[in-house]
């Protein structure tokens, strides 16, 4: 099972270092799509299917606007010393930050042990218990993300709302036309 | 480096195997989308991966046959209208947990009998937060995947304004 999970995040580490290393722009496209699939996968064996269902869902979603955007644009290369120095930076980040993120693996909880076991007052437990009785949803992630947590979701709900509304007015047609007649005046 | 592919002006056209392919595919997707929404409460799901199904479903078609039979069934305006009708049901729900019922914001104001768990009348407002939710998701990815892709619509209908309006520009003078 771990072994299993470790192959699957190996293949994710993978893919992700191929997003960024290949030089053509659909394959990096094709494999962060690698990417957002093999981490489904990774949600569905840690046993959360609500989360690999959002994420099977986004992912197609955004790879085909990724490719449809992509196709058809030019992509620029940098030139050999901004590169240089753009590489050296990179390796620097990922080694500071690699460092502690080693770190914060010592503090992770072992595998497949509940937060309940280690922290006998938390809130989860509260949640499992009384879930179904208080809001009567038997898929407690709802219930969570609908009646406990209602207010966050609202917060998301509302981050979508200003993404689709940020969109429109960027790409809205009457302020096109006014820059297309004053580009032809 | 490979020189991109250039896509073709009138929307991309995929050819008979994708078109029927499409054609079986589009009601089933929504279906399952319908699904995941009506019950999130009950199964895994919710009104976000099930809002994303549905405009899955709609890009489907777009990238199968074209931008016009999509705008057709669902064009930009009925979205960005349901986008704000699914955020402000969402809110009226919340409100009325105060205003209505007179308890705190976003209270389950519905009370369900113990006999009806596990069905699809369960759980209170839950299950029109997830309606609320899945035309939410649903209208607002449709939308902004319609306005980032479907340029060059909007640009052929720009240039067909510009070109009745110095036409009636010329007629006038």
């Amino acid at each position: 099972m771990t072994e299993v999970l470790a192959l699957l995040i190996l293949l994710t580490v993978i893919a992700a270092i191929i997003t960024v290393l290949t030089s053509n722009l659909l394959y990096a496209v094709i494999s962060v799509g690698a990417v957002g699939f093999l981490l489904a996968i990774v949600y569905l064996f840690l046993a959360a299917p609500d989360v690999a269902i959002v994420q099977i869902g986004v992912e197609v979603v955004s790879l085909v606007i990724l490719i449809r955007a992509t196709l058809g644009r030019e992509v620029q290369q940098l030139k050999t010393v901004h590169a240089v120095v753009g590489v050296s930076f990179a390796v620097a980040f990922v080694a500071v930050i690699g460092l502690f993120g080693i770190q914060v693996f010592n503090q992770f909880p072992e595998f497949g042990i509940p937060v309940m076991e280690r922290f006998a007052d938390a809130p989860a437990l509260v949640y499992l218990q009384s879930g179904l009785a208080t809001t009567g949803a038997p898929n407690l992630v709802t219930a969570v993300l609908l009646d406990f947590r209602a207010w966050d979701t609202l917060g998301e709900a509302t981050v979508l709302f200003c993404a689709a509304l940020g969109t429109a007015v960027v790409l809205r047609r009457n302020a096109r036309i006014g820059r297309k007649k004053s580009e032809d005046k | 480096m490979n020189t991109p592919r250039k896509l073709p002006d009138e929307g991309l056209d995929m050819g008979v195997t994708v078109k029927t392919v499409t054609r079986w595919l589009k009601g089933p997707i929504l279906l399952f989308g319908i699904y995941l929404v009506l019950y999130g409460h009950i199964t895994p799901g919710g009104g976000f991966g099930g809002g994303v199904v549905i405009a899955s479903a709609f890009i489907l078609i777009t990238l199968a046959s074209g931008e016009r039979a999509s705008l057709q069934l669902f064009s930009k305006g009925v979205a960005s209208r349901l986008d704000s009708i699914g955020l402000l049901m969402f809110l009226v729900l919340g409100w009325l947990g105060t205003g209505w019922a007179g308890s705190y914001f976003f209270s389950n104001f519905i009370n369900t009998p113990e006999a009806a768990q596990f069905t699809l009348l369960s759980g209170g407002i839950m299950p029109i937060m997830n309606i609320a939710l899945g035309i939410k998701v649903a209208s607002a990815i449709f939308l902004v995947f319609t306005l980032l892709t479907a340029f060059h619509i909007v640009e052929q209908e720009l240039e067909d304004r510009l070109c009745a309006e110095a036409h009636q520009q010329e007629s006038n003078s």
